[in-house]
């Protein structure tokens, strides 16, 4: 009965670390130190969230399963789980490349997380709810800095316009898969679906302001919420979970 | 006013500790020491980035990982406190940060060496945040006011860098003897170069010391080194493990423990750009810089639309 | 002035240093601001620092983001540095001495015998 529960909590707690673990890369390299400041900022809040929904898998884990014989910790599910096993979202997992797609990226993921968790805030589960509702003022002040950078890029120079162009090229092709629901969305009782027009209302919103085109409906990624992940994340775990791989049953 | 005098009252201005502020007269060379020694402190702080940033991605838990962004993020704030401080006697970031890239301005040689392994993110915490705090919190007492204040600031927010350093390798002291050798082997990479911090010997000038003088430094290099050394030999022995110096004593006539000496041409050679990390680490400082310049260029571009813009609904 | 300086941690002599390129300056620049936050409800805005950003609301942004990582603030104001006005040094002693002499202004100028308590 759980276990869809399990791996809907496993499914938030992958976002926001792959995406925290992301925006971590900018830290010491950002385009000036104020908004290298800010982007760690983002990071360390999703990896604070990964961290809330970890914790209360490992305790739903325990809950169906002898804790002798599985044993899970925050770090156990961050660390020692394989590619095939991360739920995250394909999006979360593109590569930085440049501002540009890392403004896109998040601007697309908070204004998700943002709908997302105003919608899990009323959910049955009273843990769930109350993560979503701690979280829901962190996503809030992600999206309209995200939402900001959006409309400067893509009303600032040719140059960042095309960036921007070039952005909206990459990944659009990787939010349909956020609104269609797996399995275990469906059982937890949230359909993401429900709220994409009001996603795409604040995309038209935002690129509207930015100059910039909403694309025309096409082919859209997806697999990443069951396992099946585009390349990038074998090597974000990789190095990730490295310390734990090489040193097994050691504390840090 | 003849100069002779703006120059006595200042000086009796430091001597009765009251601080220097930005638009207070002052010598030519006063300015100048500060935009260089304060510039100097931001660019540690932002090149110091590098070395630990390196493990964030690699932390080995959640928490860790966490804590490691935070500090990381915090050194970028410092940076840019400093910066401010020394903007506030005419010199831009901008140019600060040219000069650093042009290799004119030079920051803390300590940043040059590598971060080998986990325990290395440990080793800078104590020794190396350990030194900085030294030399932190005589600063926070500093004839210049912006830069005193920033030291305040900055000194309140680092107390917790080093004891996370400290509990880092004090959980390795105590796990598998993997992560005892691990431990140690940081120590021991990262002592001389944390006692070369402190700068040259004072023996090295005998003469006048302007910075003394002028209440900019309060302690010599030697004065600081010794209480670092004395307050890290007591610490190590939590942990268990060894100071890498078959030197070190307790000298009960002094009250300080003796040590050996450091190998000043390391010293000079690093300051000099042949440390093991000169190259890389300035390289991903400039890298950052030219990735961003569309960057700045883009908001700087959209600010002036929109102030255009308004300028117009208003005409 | 010529004096041998020793130098001190965080202070390497430029002579010693390696390359010497002119440093140049370019247009992309953000500009200055001074940073006040309010610490607390019912406390005054205290200068806090300066920062750049390419506009208002950023500069707010990262003032949020710089000052207060710990729960320092509760408000803040931002100003472009190029618009505040200060006096200037060589006329404090015209502007604020003659307050000097105005003890009268000071509660503890008055001295009331000690039943009188609270006031």
């Amino acid at each position: 009965m759980t276990n869809y529960l399990i791996d809907y909590t496993l499914h938030l707690a992958d976002n926001a670390l792959i995406l925290g673990q992301r925006n971590a890369e900018w830290c010491g390299h950002g385009p000036v130190l104020e908004q290298d400041i800010a982007i760690t900022n983002i990071s360390l809040d999703l990896v604070g969230q990964a961290r809330n929904f970890y914790q209360y898998a490992a305790e739903l884990i325990h809950q169906s399963v002898d804790k002798s014989t599985h044993p899970a910790t925050e770090d156990s599910l961050a660390y020692l789980r394989t590619e095939r096993e991360f739920k995250n979202c394909l999006l979360v997992e593109q590569p930085n490349t440049d501002w540009a797609q890392t403004i896109l990226r998040q601007f697309f993921f908070s204004n998700y997380q943002f709908l997302l968790y105003q919608e899990l805030q009323k959910n049955n589960d009273t843990q769930l709810a109350a993560i979503a509702e701690k979280s829901l003022k962190e996503v809030t002040y992600h999206l309209r800095w995200s939402s900001e950078w959006v409309i400067r890029l893509g009303d600032g120079t040719a140059e960042s316009h095309q960036r921007m162009l070039q952005a909206i090229d990459e990944l659009w092709r990787y939010t349909g898969e956020i609104f269609t629901a797996a399995d275990y969305e469906e059982e937890a009782g949230v359909d993401p679906s429900l709220f994409q027009p009001q996603w795409l209302n604040k995309v038209k919103e935002v690129f509207d302001e930015a100059t910039l085109p909403v694309p025309e409906k096409t082919f859209m990624q997806s697999g990443g919420k069951t396992g099946t992940h585009t390349e990038h994340l074998g090597f974000i775990l990789t190095e990730l979970q490295y310390i734990q791989r090489a040193y097994p049953d050691s504390q840090w | 006013m003849p100069v002779q005098d703006f120059e006595q009252l200042f000086q009796d201005k430091i001597d009765n500790e009251v601080k220097i502020e930005p638009k207070d007269w002052m010598p030519e060379a006063y300015r100048k020491t500060n935009i260089r020694q304060i510039s100097q402190h931001a660019h540690s702080e932002i090149v110091g980035m590098l070395p630990e940033g390196n493990w964030i991605s690699r932390a080995p838990s959640l928490k860790r990982k966490a804590i490691l962004l935070a500090k990381v993020q915090d050194e970028a704030g410092h940076g840019l406190y400093l910066y401010s401080a020394a903007e506030t006697l005419g010199m831009s970031r901008e140019e600060m940060i040219n000069d650093l890239h042009s290799g004119k301005a030079k920051y803390s040689s300590i940043f040059n060496y590598p971060t080998l392994t986990w325990a290395d993110i440990g080793a800078i915490g104590w020794l190396v945040d350990g030194a900085a705090i030294m030399n932190q919190v005589m600063l926070t007492r500093t004839s210049y006011g912006p830069y005193a204040r920033a030291m305040v600031r900055i000194c309140k927010e680092e107390s917790f860098h080093q004891r996370q350093g400290f509990e880092i390798l004090l959980v390795l002291s105590r796990g598998t003897a993997a992560q005892k050798i691990m431990c140690q082997d940081a120590i021991n990479r990262w002592w001389w170069p944390a006692l070369m911090m402190f700068g040259p010997k004072d023996s090295e000038s005998t003469n006048s010391d302007q910075s003394m003088k002028w209440k900019i430094k309060r302690k010599t290099n030697d004065e600081l080194r010794q209480n670092f050394v004395d307050m890290i030999a007591e610490q190590i022995k939590t942990l268990g493990m060894k100071l890498p110096d078959d030197q070190l004593k307790w000298n009960a006539e002094r009250k300080h423990y003796d040590f050996g000496e450091i190998n000043w041409d390391e010293f000079w050679q690093v300051v000099k750009g042949n440390g093991p990390c000169n190259k890389q680490r300035l390289e991903a400082r400039r890298k950052a810089w030219e990735n961003g310049e569309w960057v700045r260029e883009a908001a700087a571009a959209y600010a002036q639309k929109r102030a255009d813009r308004q300028k117009d609904k208003a005409a | 002035m010529n004096f041998i300086r020793k130098f001190y941690y965080g202070d390497i002599p430029e002579d010693k240093a390696g390359g010497n390129i002119v440093s140049s300056s370019s247009k992309t620049d953000w500009p200055l601001w001074e940073v006040f936050i309010r610490s607390k409800q019912g406390l005054d805005h205290k200068h806090a620092g300066s920062l750049h950003a390419a506009d208002a609301q950023m500069a707010i942004e990262n003032a949020r983001d710089v000052y207060t990582r710990r729960m320092e603030g509760v408000s803040i104001w931002v100003v472009e540095s190029k618009y505040i006005h200060a006096s200037s040094p060589d006329e404090a002693a015209s502007l604020y001495e003659p307050a000097n002499d105005k003890v009268y202004r000071h509660p503890t100028f008055y001295d009331l015998p000690d039943e009188v308590n609270h006031m």
